[in-house]
């Protein structure tokens, strides 16, 4: 019985909506990075070890400022490579 | 008064004792010229993500310290790097927010309990939205169709267990409502 509600889930709804970004230490209230969570801190890589930009993580400007800051930090401790492949 | 940190890495090849006693003359030496020293966290033996020195792994310490100058600071870093021990340091002055988070990382407030919230936190938001809408999918055209009420089940049973449960209950509700 192919009702109108039916069709409707033939296609998928969601296709062509853009999901809100937004800057999660501002939304919940993060004030400090540490650059000792490397865990942490691969949100915010590629599967290369390159930062991701603001244009894909939605972070405001001053916490993409601190993001960059804490992951050349914690390269420099060997926390994080510089140059891989495969890291995720 | 200035609060700062140093990190550094010792090489693994020593000794238990050594590796403490290298640490330890840091925070001698902090202590001496008259700093006070807040926490000293031992992190422990870590794999490196890129060979130092043609190490793998080195044993993590960090040490948080406050005074009222930063005269040591220059000592300090020229004594890590001379020392033969030390494979990498890094010395940062930390802002209030960073004093903040180390006291609550250290009163277990922080720690990998909030990183979990924090990440289900988002995936909530995530997910929420999309509970959401498949409800009001669900629920918008009410008056038809058992073919909807599962196709949102299945959605559910794809999300999470924990909110299968909660879910399926207004829309038996809904059901007995029609």
């Amino acid at each position: 019985m192919a009702s109108r509600d039916d069709i409707k889930f033939l296609s998928n709804p969601k296709i062509g909506q853009k999901r809100q970004k937004y800057c999660r230490f501002k939304k919940f209230g993060i004030k400090h990075i540490d650059y000792r969570d490397p865990d942490f801190l691969l949100q915010f890589v590629n599967g290369q070890g390159k930062i991701l930009p603001r244009r894909i993580t939605g972070n405001s400007l001053k916490y993409q400022r601190k993001v960059a800051t804490a992951i050349k930090r914690a390269r420099h401790l060997a926390m994080l490579p510089y140059v891989t492949d495969m890291l995720k | 008064m200035k609060n700062y940190e140093v990190t550094f890495i010792v090489d693994p090849v020593l000794s238990g004792d050594e590796i403490k006693a290298t640490a330890q003359t840091y925070v001698d030496q902090i202590k001496g010229e008259g700093f006070e020293i807040i926490h000293v966290d031992e992190m422990g033996l870590r794999t490196l993500a890129y060979p130092i020195n043609r190490r793998n792994s080195g044993v993590y310490f960090t040490v948080e310290f406050q005074g009222p100058n930063g005269e040591l600071i220059d000592k300090l870093e020229l004594a890590l790097r001379r020392d033969e021990r030390i494979m990498r340091f890094l010395c940062i002055k930390l802002d209030k927010y960073g004093v903040k988070y180390n006291e609550d990382k250290r009163n277990g407030l922080i720690g990998k309990v909030k990183k979990k919230e924090k990440k289900s936190r988002g995936n909530n938001q995530g997910k929420g939205p999309k509970g959401g809408n498949n409800q009001r999918r669900g629920g918008g055209p009410r008056s038809q169709a058992p073919a909807r009420s599962e196709a949102p089940a299945k959605v559910e049973k794809t999300e999470a267990p924990a909110k299968a449960a909660p879910a399926p209950t207004p829309a038996a509700a809904e059901k007995e409502e029609e």
